[in-house]
C-alpha cells in the first residue's frame, strides 16, 4: 500500500501546482493515488465499522457469524448500558471535565504563545523542550504522587483535579499550535495599535484575538482530544462522586465475562462525543489548519 | 521582528505555575521515591542508591528496554513516511477535504481503552473480522498465541490510532504553502521528488520536529491499548515498558524501585529526544533554529 500511495501522493502535489493538461496525460499515476488514499481511508474506518456491525448484534450471533450486516437486528446492547444511571453521569462528569480543560488550556496557553511569538528572551528554545518533555511522565509512577497532590488541595475527586492534570497534555501542544499562528501575524499589526492608542488588553481581546480565530479552534481542538481520551489520570483522580466514562466501561467489562454486544455499544456511544465533535467543527478545522503556518 | 526582552516571562507565569503544580511537585515526590524502600503499612526506609543499581541489574528491565526501544523507533519509522504520504494525497479544498478530515481524525479522538477494544474485536480469532482475511492464504492468524502475528498487530494498531497525528500536522503545513512556490518549481523545470524535497519538505520541518517528538515520547506511554489486545503477552512479545513498571508499583507495590524505573528510562528519553530536537531544529538551516517559529 505504500508504495502505491507515494506514487498518487507526488502526482496530487503535482496537480494543485500543473496545468490541467499536464494532468491528464498522467491518468494512471491519479488512478494509483486514489486507490492508495482509498486502502488508507478503508483501514481507518473498517475496525470502527466492524465494531458498530457487533453492537447492534446478539451475543450468539456476534460468537457463531462473521458478517457486516446484522441477521438479527437488536438494540438491546444500547437500552442495556442507557437503562443505567451511572452512565448518564459519567457521561457528565468527563464533558465537564474536558470542557474545563479546554478552558484553561486556553487561558495559560495564549500569553505564553504570545510570549514565544513576540519576544527573543534567555532560554526559550530550550523552555519550550522542557514544557513537552512533561508529556513523558510515565504514568503509573506518577499517580502515587498525583493523588497524594490532589488529595493535600483538596481536590481530589472533582471533575476539576481531572482538567488540572490533563493540562500537563494540553498545554505545551497548545502553545506550539498558537504559537504557529501568532508568528504568522506581522508584528506591524501589534505597533499601529499602540500608535492609535490601544491598550495592550484592548488590542489583545479585539484585534489580536480575532485574527488568530482558526488557531484558537485548532488548539481547543487538541485540548478536547488529549483530555478526552486520556485514561489513566481520570481513573486515579476519580473515586465515587464523580466517575468518568472510561471508568464505567471498564466496570461494565468487569461485571459478568464480557458480553461482546454490550463491550461494543459502549465503545459506539464512547466514540460518538469525538465524531460529533469533529463533525460541527469540521469546516473551521479545515479553515484553520488551511491558515495556519503551523 | 522579535523583540530581545526577557519580559517574555512575564507572559509565561501562568503556563509555568499551572506547569509546576503538575509537573515539578509529582516529578520531586518520584525522585524522593525512588531513595526509598516503601511498602504498604510500614514507614518508607531511605536505601540510597539501591533501587537503581536493582534497576540496572535486573534482565527484565533491560529486556523491556529493548523491546521499548525497538518499538519506538518501528512506529517512526513508518508512522513519519506513510503520514506524509498519506499528508501529500488528501485533497485540498471543498466537501472532499472535509470529508478526508474528519476520516482521519476520528481515531484520534477514541478513548484509549476503546481502540483496544476495537482491536480487541476486530481481530480476535473467534468473532473478528481480520483474522478472515488470512484464510484464504491458509495461515492460522492467532493474536492470542502466536508471538508475530501479536507484535505485527501491536503495530498495525499503534500505525492506525497515531498515524493521522502526523498526518493532519503535514497536511496543516502542506496548505500553507503558497501556489507561487510550485509555480516556481515548475518554470524551473523540478522534478517531482526534488519539488519534494526542496520546496514541501522544508516548510514540514517544524510539524515534523513535533510529531516526531510527540509520538517518539508518547510511544513510552502505551499501555492501556496494548493491556487490553494482548495484555502483554503471549509470553513477553509485547510487554513494554509501562507494563513492566505497572506490574511493579501496582502489582506488588514496589513504589521506590517503580520509581528509580520510571526516573532511568525518563532520563534516557530526554538525551534521545534531545538530540532529535537539536538535530531537527538545526537540520537545513545552519545553525541552531527556533523550535517554535522559523
Amino acid at each position: 500500500m505504500t508504495t502505491t500511495a507515494s506514487g498518487k501522493s507526488k502526482a496530487d502535489v503535482q496537480d494543485t501546482a500543473q496545468s490541467r493538461e499536464r494532468r491528464e496525460k498522467k491518468p494512471n499515476r491519479n488512478w494509483a493515488q486514489m486507490i492508495g488514499m482509498t486502502a488508507y481511508y478503508a483501514f481507518l474506518l473498517l475496525p470502527l465499522l466492524w465494531m458498530l456491525s457487533m453492537s447492534f448484534k446478539t451475543n450468539d450471533e456476534i460468537l457463531s457469524t462473521r458478517s457486516f450486516i446484522p441477521q438479527t437486528f437488536t438494540l438491546d446492547n444500547y437500552i442495556t448500558i442507557l437503562s443505567e444511571p451511572d452512565w448518564r453521569n459519567a457521561f457528565a462528569v468527563t464533558l465537564s471535565y474536558v470542557a474545563m480543560n479546554t478552558i484553561l488550556t486556553l487561558i495559560v496557553a495564549l500569553p505564553a504563545a504570545y510570549a514565544f511569538s513576540r519576544y527573543k528572551f534567555r532560554g526559550d528554545n530550550h523552555l519550550f523542550f522542557w514544557l513537552l518533555t512533561n508529556r513523558m511522565a510515565p504514568g503509573a509512577v506518577f499517580l502515587l504522587p498525583y493523588v497524594e497532590l490532589y488529595s493535600s488541595i483538596n481536590l481530589f475527586d472533582t471533575p476539576f483535579a481531572v482538567a488540572l492534570a490533563h493540562t500537563i497534555f494540553s498545554v505545551p501542544l497548545a502553545i506550539w499550535i498558537l504559537e504557529g499562528f501568532m508568528s504568522g501575524i506581522p508584528t506591524a499589526i501589534d505597533e499601529t495599535a499602540y500608535v492609535d492608542g490601544y491598550s495592550f488588553q484592548a488590542f489583545f481581546r479585539k484585534i489580536f484575538m480575532p485574527l488568530i480565530g482558526p488557531g484558537i479552534g485548532v488548539a481547543a481542538f487538541f485540548s478536547f482530544l488529549f483530555s478526552w481520551v486520556e485514561l489513566l489520570m481520570a481513573r486515579t483522580l476519580t473515586a465515587s462522586s464523580s466517575k468518568p466514562i472510561v471508568v464505567q466501561l471498564s466496570r461494565s467489562l468487569g461485571a459478568d465475562g464480557w458480553d461482546w454486544g454490550v463491550i461494543a455499544a459502549a465503545g459506539v456511544l464512547m466514540i460518538l462525543p469525538g465524531a460529533l465533535l469533529i463533525y460541527f467543527v469540521r469546516d473551521y478545522l479545515a479553515k484553520g489548519f488551511a491558515l495556519g503556518r503551523v | 521582528m522579535k523583540i530581545e526582552s526577557n519580559r517574555g516571562w512575564l507572559f509565561l507565569i501562568p503556563a509555568l505555575l499551572i506547569m509546576a503544580l503538575n509537573a515539578f511537585i509529582p516529578f520531586m515526590t518520584v525522585i524522593n521515591y525512588s531513595f526509598q524502600d516503601i511498602l504498604p503499612g510500614l514507614d518508607p526506609i531511605w536505601v540510597g542508591l539501591e533501587n537503581y543499581v536493582n534497576v540496572l541489574q535486573d534482565p527484565d528491565f533491560r529486556s523491556a528496554f529493548v523491546r521499548q526501544l525497538i518499538f519506538s523507533f518501528v512506529i517512526l519509522g513508518i508512522q513519519v513516511p506513510l503520514g506524509i504520504l498519506i499528508s501529500l494525497g488528501m485533497p485540498k479544498s471543498g466537501w472532499k477535504a472535509v470529508t478526508a478530515l474528519i476520516i482521519v481524525g476520528l481515531p484520534l479522538l477514541i478513548p484509549y481503552n476503546v481502540v483496544g477494544i476495537i482491536w480487541r474485536v476486530f481481530t480476535r480469532s473467534d468473532l473478528g473480522l481480520f483474522p478472515l482475511l488470512f484464510e484464504p492464504f491458509g495461515y492460522n492468524y492467532n493474536v492470542g498465541e502466536n508471538p508475530v502475528d501479536a507484535y505485527g498487530t501491536v503495530l498495525l494498531m499503534d500505525v492506525w490510532h497515531w498515524t493521522p497525528l502526523i498526518v493532519l500536522l503535514c497536511y496543516s503545513a502542506l496548505n500553507a504553502i503558497p501556489d507561487a512556490y510550485y509555480q516556481a518549481a515548475r518554470i524551473d523545470g523540478a522534478s517531482r521528488w526534488k519539488t519534494f524535497r526542496y520546496i514541501i519538505l522544508p516548510r514540514m520541518r517544524n510539524v515534523l520536529t513535533i510529531g516526531i517528538l510527540l509520538r517518539f515520547m508518547d510511544s513510552f506511554r502505551i499501555f492501556t491499548e496494548v493491556s487490553l489486545l494482548t495484555g502483554g503477552g503471549p509470553g513477553t512479545t509485547t510487554s513494554f515498558l509501562s507494563d513492566l513498571l505497572v506490574r511493579n508499583a501496582v502489582g506488588s507495590f514496589n513504589f521506590g524501585y517503580a520509581a528509580a524505573m520510571s526516573l532511568i528510562y525518563f532520563y534516557v528519553i530526554l538525551i534521545i529526544s534531545y538530540v532529535f530536537f537539536i538535530v531537527l531544529t538545526s537540520v537545513g538551516t545552519g545553525e541552531e533554529g527556533q523550535p517554535t517559529a522559523e
